[in-house]
């Protein structure tokens, strides 16, 4: 068993990290951190989840969300997608195991990936709307967030969900508000069987080295640790049984990036756009001082009233 | 047939100088409110283009204003353009002598007009404005609905939005670029800005920049137009 994180103390305490760590922030530049904070990092055993959504309860009851009571749809999940009032969802999928003949029962516990290369922050048009700390928390900062929806276009994981009461978009803090005063995210804090673990990201690295190693030695050749390099690896790991086919848990994506759509559209767009305005506006100006005005002269004011004699007798 | 360039209330007062009415109240009415949706639109999205211009979202109230009224001055800018088009898209037909026109741009350019082919009611760069304008609104309009979010978020998938917004970016700058063109031009040619604010351009403004137009108009009142059809100037 990893050791619990112990319990907070009742007295209080400074926060841990603050709006001076931040390392990204949506639309705007901040200056480098003074100092590089630990890394953290969320690690889901998916191989010993039980799937009692204890931690969809407990990411309820920390953050006070008030999801509504839904309907059964012949399915394990509910509420059947991540909400704006439900943070992490258990997504259940039966799958045939083609070399055992078996049916593998897998659950895996979705939730903000929080990117070392977050493509919600990337799309982002709204300063400050999304905020990166130097130890690798992607938060959403909702009174700078005007409800676009472009974090939902920029997410290569599917995650950001945009409230239609206060038309901002939710998803996973990984409780950075009790990352700040030393605790583990609500979830970790709550799974019975330690599937959720909460640490240092090297910890939790080698913490999955050590599952995949056990994993390995009960038949699972392919298991693995699931930190995507293509967004720079994640800050909310998974260790997969199946780690050569992410996609059976669930659509869990192979190899996610942030889409070239998104690059485009944030990148080359964004500055040549501007660009061939300014451009288009630069030349209009040059152009006038130029060739100055086409005025109309007295000579064709003359033309046109030798043309319209003869033919103004036929009218009053 | 050369009278498809002319349109209803076009009119010409005999005079010094003689003035020729070029558009009706209601398609000057219908002109300025395209035009105000126009540069709203840009003002509102631009906000969101680009950082650097995030503040104009002040304009509109701040970033979650912006973001809600946005698409409702589209849908408005839509049909609004649409009126201005289906009044404008038959003097905008591409004619023989627009190609001609175009590839003595460069004389265009430096006033020397007298060596184009006279035109109609518009020239080869006015019809590629108009029709510029109604595909890329098309486009804007297509895209818009699917970056809609508020409304339309369900009907599509992440990826289909992403398309969705960069063609709704590059269209956007394309649109304005147009605009710069348009409203540069208008400033450009003296004497075309009445056309659209007081509905009215001198005979001299005609005869310089649309001869054509200005005969067409000329024969069609010398055969006696006082009769029943024709209403008075507005």
């Amino acid at each position: 068993m990893f050791p619990p994180l112990p319990n907070p103390s009742t007295t209080d305490m400074a926060s841990r990290f603050s709006g001076k760590d931040l390392i990204r922030r949506s639309a705007s530049n901040v200056p480098a951190p003074e100092k590089q904070l630990t890394e953290v990092a969320k690690l889901i055993d998916v191989s010993k989840c039980i799937g009692c959504k204890a931690c969809q309860t407990a990411c309820i009851e920390w953050n006070d969300t008030h999801p509504q009571v839904g309907d059964f749809t012949g399915a394990f999940e509910n509420p059947p997608d991540l909400t704006p009032d439900m943070f992490t969802l258990m997504r259940y999928s039966e799958w045939d195991n083609p070399e055992t003949n078996e049916l593998e029962w897998l659950i895996r516990k979705d939730g903000c990936m929080h990117c070392a290369d977050p493509g919600c922050l990337k799309a982002c048009p709204a300063p400050g709307a999304i905020v990166q700390y130097s130890n690798g928390i992607v938060d959403f900062v909702h009174e700078n967030c005007i409800g676009c929806g472009y974090c939902i276009k920029g997410c290569p994981f599917n995650i950001p969900r945009i409230s239609k009461v206060d038309h901002t978009a939710y998803k996973c803090t990984l409780c950075s508000d009790r990352v700040a005063v030393g605790q583990g995210p609500a979830c970790a804090k709550a799974c019975p069987t330690q599937a959720i673990v909460f640490g240092t990201k090297d910890e939790m690295k080698g913490w999955a080295a050590k599952r995949v190693e056990d994993l390995k030695s009960r038949g699972f050749v392919n298991a693995g640790l699931y930190d995507p390099p293509g967004v720079g690896g994640t800050h909310v790991m998974y260790v997969l049984h199946h780690a050569d086919k992410p996609e059976i848990y669930s659509g869990l994506p192979k190899d996610p990036k942030i889409s070239p759509l998104v690059e485009a559209w944030k990148g080359v767009t964004k500055y040549a756009g501007l660009t061939v305005l300014g451009v288009a506006a630069g030349v209009g100006l040059l152009h006038h001082l130029i060739m100055g005005p086409n005025r109309v002269t007295e000579a064709d004011e003359e033309h046109a009233e030798e043309l319209t004699e003869g033919a103004s007798h036929g009218r009053r | 047939m050369a009278a498809d360039d002319l349109q209803p209330n076009e009119r010409i007062h005999p005079g010094k100088p003689v003035i020729v009415d070029r558009y009706t109240v209601g398609a000057r009415i219908n002109h300025w409110i395209t035009a105000a949706s126009l540069v709203l639109l840009a003002l509102s999205g631009l906000a969101m283009f680009h950082p650097s211009l995030f503040f104009l979202s002040r304009l509109f109230g701040g970033g979650q204003f912006t973001r809600f009224i946005h698409p409702w001055i589209g849908v408005v800018l839509f049909f609004s353009f649409l009126g201005l088009f289906l009044r404008f898209w038959k003097a905008n037909l591409w004619r023989r002598e627009d190609g001609t026109w175009l590839g003595r741009f460069r004389d265009v350019l430096t006033n020397h007009e007298d060596n184009v082919p006279e035109v109609g009611k518009y020239n080869a760069g006015q019809k590629l404005v108009f029709w510029s304008m109604s595909v890329l609104i098309v486009i804007l309009i297509s895209s818009g609905l699917l970056a809609w979010d508020q409304y339309f978020s369900q009907y599509t998938t992440i990826d289909q939005k992403r398309v969705a917004i960069l063609v709704h970016s590059l269209a956007a700058v394309a649109i304005i670029g147009v605009w710069i063109v348009h409203f540069y031009s208008a400033i450009w040619v003296r004497g075309t800005i009445p056309a659209m604010t007081r509905g009215r351009v001198t005979g001299g403004w005609a005869w310089r920049h649309h001869r054509k137009w200005l005969r067409e108009l000329v024969t069609k009142s010398g055969k006696g137009t006082g009769s029943s059809g024709s209403k008075p100037a507005e």
